[in-house]
């Protein structure tokens, strides 16, 4: 059902935070690595929208999943970067499996599992 | 976290402005290593980005509660609309300030009078108990102590009573230095223990203290601090009552001011009451309070002493003993006859605030059609109406925010100004603001805004906005709802106008009858004082006799002194003392039947000549009529008229039970020798039947009377210098012209005349301002229509008449629901009422005719535009 030429970026509302969780899991990032490595991960079906991205960060932020602290970038340059709490970790967890169940349930309705068998 | 969020979000705006500025920088660097050129790579990078200002403000509402920042826009708003039209603010935020600030002042009083617990230990129990007469005039008769000690020992209904009953003493220090009279009760011991009070200093009186020749006395906080500085040492020490050496067993706490601040000091009740007072049923004269047992209720307690109250009215036949009792709350007691007035006043200013609030709604509703436009484009695109009401809300809860807090300075000064003008405040509490009264003050404020905002933007966000979006200016007919609810507004405003004014044209009238009622006696020119000769140096008839007469003697000599009368209560000095009497050459009454009472007063033989009370028959005293020669007495012409009907009373004896002749208590009879006009003893009470004893009987107390050729006061220092050439220790009390004390008794008839006629005044200034105001833009929205009625031959006069009506018929129409409305509320007005119906035509026409002129020339300057209008020019106008 997708569309191959032009990329599904409309995310599915709440995704976002998890997948900006995920990311952060490999090590401290700056918004424009975050928004590169999901959209690179994705293989570029899915792109970052910038006005999202920053508000979702600073949300994330005020719960106290992620911190943050200015520092240099790799091209030695001024960056905000975040980084995953031990909260932020039991969050992404949470998220995750209930992602897999409504995957799951999603694919069992459009009868992929049962049609794989 | 939330509000921790809101009051960083300028920091975090900063810093996302930041990381945008580094995201674009990075993308730059990685577009130019794909080898972009650098003006190609910021491009493509700030096109990656989208609109950064986009993400700002997304970031910006998060961090903002949206209720909060809706509500602060509102405020905003209005807050620039209020002040494009300052005249307006001003004028609306002042006149809630004033309505506010006079109901909150009002409220302050009646809480500390009316609805404040006092002070005492579990006050709901504490009732007063008087007796009753059957059909006399007053609803609460004093307690004659026999009575008392019989409730007291017979009935089981109360936990306790105590009596209490007024006296006054002369207090000097420990060598009779310094004289002063003090008010004072005398009260039985368990009284202060029944009400709860426990002394400040020292132990109290015991019960073995209430005993005749008692020399205990307990001494209030003011009296204490003020005589003896607060210093504790008092506490069993000396002082002297009297001339009489009392023993100080106890100091009572501050805040005990029972039954008045006047009360300086507290004596055992028996101490200096002979035993003929306390055995007589008929010696009225004491208060009685009581507390009721907690599992019997107040009707059944009353019902018993009422019970015992009947057997002695029946063992007394022929002595005014009551046949039965009543009681009264201890706090209405306390309150009075201040409650009416009281509640009259805060139903003026509460109409007040009403005809304010229906003020700044008319106001508003003229605003509101300006934006009317606005509004109904924007509930058309979608705008919730709540959003909407919300909006237009803000600007009356602006002005009535502003108006509470003006209102609330403005009554702290008004309170106390109020506590100071009305005499006869109780004082048992003081009166001042507390949390209760800010909080009445936040809820009126609250009550104003709902009042003045809902009601217009209720009619401009209904569905009836749709049309204005369908009416065009031209047809002239765009606001015929709104100018339909302003006129009903007036309606109301005007209507509640008429009643306050119908009420401050009663009160105004009935305070004229009350100045010009005729006290039938001397008052200009004439200055009064009293003294009180101590018993213990005055303790025959003889001395008291020479005192009173050379005294009489040498103010009669003194220069500019027209005549001087020695008595006890001159006129319009209060009811005092009644004696009951029967005719001894009248058939007996029957048994049951009312024994007739008059005032009782004693004269010297020129009393009458000096203060100008004319002789009807007979003569006056003689000053042969002294101590066992002087059983005559003087009756007032209301006393003839009504027992003596077409009969000589000269020369007739009264048998007056509670007057036995000295040394012999079984005559009574005192002969009649003259008759004399009456006088008030209370101005704005009807004339009573009056007996006059011959002061040369001997009395110890007496207030002196002077007639004086020109400014009284003038008098006073001299008058107070033959005193003390006779007698250098006699303290006097009271000096007061006659006139002082006929306006003191006017003083609250005039505080409450003066405050609700300030009300209705500026009840109908309001109105008035109100009319021109909605008769203006009435002129102004039918410009058009008029300049087409002149266009089509309607003459000028008959645009003024058709403008003059529309204005005037809320007026009538107001005018006919007020009288309406007054018809009902004069009613409760009745009482206060002197000399004046209700429904009075000189007022009502009064009113009438005032409120007409004022809508006329309301109605006019706007009626007068129309007169004016160029037709060319209005039909032009859009």
């Amino acid at each position: 059902m997708r569309n191959e030429t032009h990329p599904h970026n409309e995310m599915l509302k709440g995704t976002l935070d998890m997948m900006i969780l995920r990311t952060l899991v490999a090590g401290d990032a700056h918004g424009h690595t975050i928004a590169k490595v999901i959209e690179r991960t994705s293989e570029d079906l899915l792109e970052v929208e910038q006005g999202s991205l920053y508000p979702a960060l600073h949300r994330l932020e005020d719960r106290r999943w992620v911190s943050s602290h200015w520092g240099a970038s790799e091209n030695n340059r001024k960056a905000k970067f975040y980084r995953l709490t031990a909260e932020g970790r039991k969050q992404l967890v949470r998220e995750t499996s209930r992602w897999r169940q409504m995957t799951r349930a999603i694919g069992l309705v459009m009868g992929e599992e049962r049609g794989a068998q | 976290m939330s509000w921790m969020r809101f009051l960083h979000r300028k920091r975090s705006d900063s810093e996302l402005q930041d990381e945008i500025e580094a995201f674009l920088t990075e993308e730059t660097a990685d577009n130019e290593a794909r080898g972009l050129t650098p003006d190609e790579a910021a491009r493509q990078a700030r096109l990656k980005f989208g609109n950064p200002q986009r993400v700002r403000e997304s970031l910006w509402m998060q961090n903002t509660p949206q209720r909060l920042a809706g509500i602060a826009r509102d405020i905003k708003y209005a807050c620039r609309t209020l002040n494009r039209t300052p005249g307006f603010t001003i004028m609306a935020v002042a006149v809630m300030a004033l309505c506010i600030g006079v109901a909150t002042s009002l409220f302050t009083v009646v809480r500390s009078v009316l609805l404040r617990p006092l002070p005492f230990r579990d006050p709901a129990r504490l009732v007063m108990v008087y007796e009753h007469f059957r059909g006399g005039e007053l609803s609460y008769h004093p307690v004659a102590p026999a009575d008392f000690y019989d409730w007291r020992s017979k009935t089981h209904g109360f936990e306790d009573m105590a009596i209490m009953r007024p006296a006054e003493y002369n207090l000097t220090g420990a060598r009779n230095e310094l004289s002063e009279s003090v008010g004072a009760e005398a009260g039985s011991p368990n009284l202060f223990s029944l009400l709860g009070v426990q002394p400040a200093l020292g132990w109290g009186f015991a019960e073995a203290d209430d005993q005749r020749g008692s020399t205990v006395v307990m001494l209030t906080w003011s009296l204490f601090e003020r005589r003896f500085a607060g210093d504790a040492k008092i506490v069993g020490g000396q002082i002297h009552l009297d001339g009489k050496p009392y023993t100080v067993v106890g100091v009572l706490p501050s805040w005990f001011t029972y039954p008045n601040t006047g009360i300086q000091l507290w004596v055992p009740y028996k101490a200096d009451a002979s035993p003929e007072m306390l055995q007589h049923h008929d010696w009225h004269g004491s208060q009685v309070v009581a507390r009721l047992r907690p599992d019997v209720s107040l009707a059944s307690a009353i019902a018993q002493v009422g019970a015992i109250q009947y057997q002695n009215h029946l063992q007394y036949p022929h002595d005014p003993v009551a046949e039965d009792v009543v009681s009264r709350s201890l706090n209405e007691d306390l309150a009075g006859d201040v409650k009416r007035p009281l509640m009259l006043m805060l139903s003026a200013v509460g109409c007040m605030l009403l005809i304010g609030c229906l003020n700044v709604a008319n106001l508003l509703v003229a605003r509101g059609a300006a934006r009317q436009k606005e509004v109904a484009i924007r509930s058309a695109l979608g705008a919730q109406r709540a959003t909407l009401i919300r909006e237009q809300m803000a600007e009356s809860v602006l002005i009535c925010a502003a108006g509470g807090v003006g209102g609330i300075l403005l009554s702290l000064g008004a309170t106390e100004w109020l506590a100071k003008a009305w005499k006869d405040l109780p004082t048992a509490q003081s009166i001042h603001m507390d949390g209760a009264v800010i909080a009445f003050a936040c809820a009126l404020m609250f009550a104003a805004a709902l009042i003045a905002g809902l009601l217009p933007t209720l009619s401009s966000t209904g569905k009836s906005m749709l049309k204005a979006l369908q009416t065009s200016v031209r047809t002239g007919s765009s606001s015929v709802s709104r100018t339909a609810l302003r006129k009903s507004l007036l309606t109301a405003e005007i209507g509640i106008t008429v009643v306050l004014l119908v009420a401050a044209g009663l009160l105004l009238k009935s305070f004229m009858q009350l100045r010009a009622a005729n006290v039938g006696c001397v008052v200009d020119n004439t200055l009064t004082l009293q003294y009180n000769l101590p018993g213990k140096r005055y303790d025959t008839p003889e001395k008291q006799n020479a005192f009173n007469e050379a005294l009489l003697a040498q103010v009669r000599a003194m220069p500019g002194v027209r005549g001087a009368a020695l008595g006890t209560t001159v006129p319009g000095t209060g009811y005092w003392g009644t004696d009951e009497f029967t005719v001894e050459e009248h058939a007996p009454l029957n048994t049951g039947e009312h024994l007739p009472d008059a005032l009782t007063r004693w004269a010297d033989p020129g009393y009458f000549s000096a203060l100008g009370i004319p002789l009807v028959s007979g003569r006056f005293f003689t000053s042969h009529e002294r101590v066992e020669r002087s059983y005559k007495v003087i009756v007032s012409r209301q006393l003839i008229q009504q027992y003596f009907a077409r009969e000589d009373p000269i020369g007739k004896h009264l048998h007056i039970p509670g007057r036995a002749h000295d040394g012999a208590p079984n005559l009574m009879d005192w002969e009649i020798v003259g008759v004399v006009g009456d006088i008030l003893y209370q101005v704005g009470k009807e004339p009573k039947a009056t007996i006059y004893f011959p002061i040369l009987e001997g009395r110890s107390g007496a207030t002196l009377a002077v007639h004086t050729a020109t400014d009284p006061l003038q008098f006073s220092v001299m008058l107070q210098k033959q005193i003390a050439s006779l007698d250098p220790e006699l303290p006097v009390s009271n000096v007061l012209t006659m006139n002082q004390i006929i306006g003191a008794s006017l003083v609250n008839a005039r505080l409450s005349t003066t405050l609700v006629l300030a009300f209705a005044v500026l009840s109908l200034i309001l109105a008035s301002v109100g009319l021109y105001g909605v008769l203006s833009y009435l002129t102004i929205q039918r410009t058009s229509e008029l300049g087409i009625r002149m266009a089509l031959g309607a003459q000028r006069d008959q645009l003024l008449q058709l403008m003059l009506m529309d204005g005037l018929r809320p007026a009538l129409f107001g005018l006919g629901l007020g009288l309406l409305m007054s018809f009902a509320a004069t009613r409760i007005l009745q009482s206060m009422l002197f000399g004046t119906k209700p429904l009075d035509p000189v007022v009502l026409s009064g009113v009438i005719a005032t409120l007409l002129a004022v809508a006329v020339l309301a109605c006019l300057a706007p009626a007068w535009r129309a007169f004016r209008l160029d037709p060319m020019k209005a039909l032009r106008t859009e």
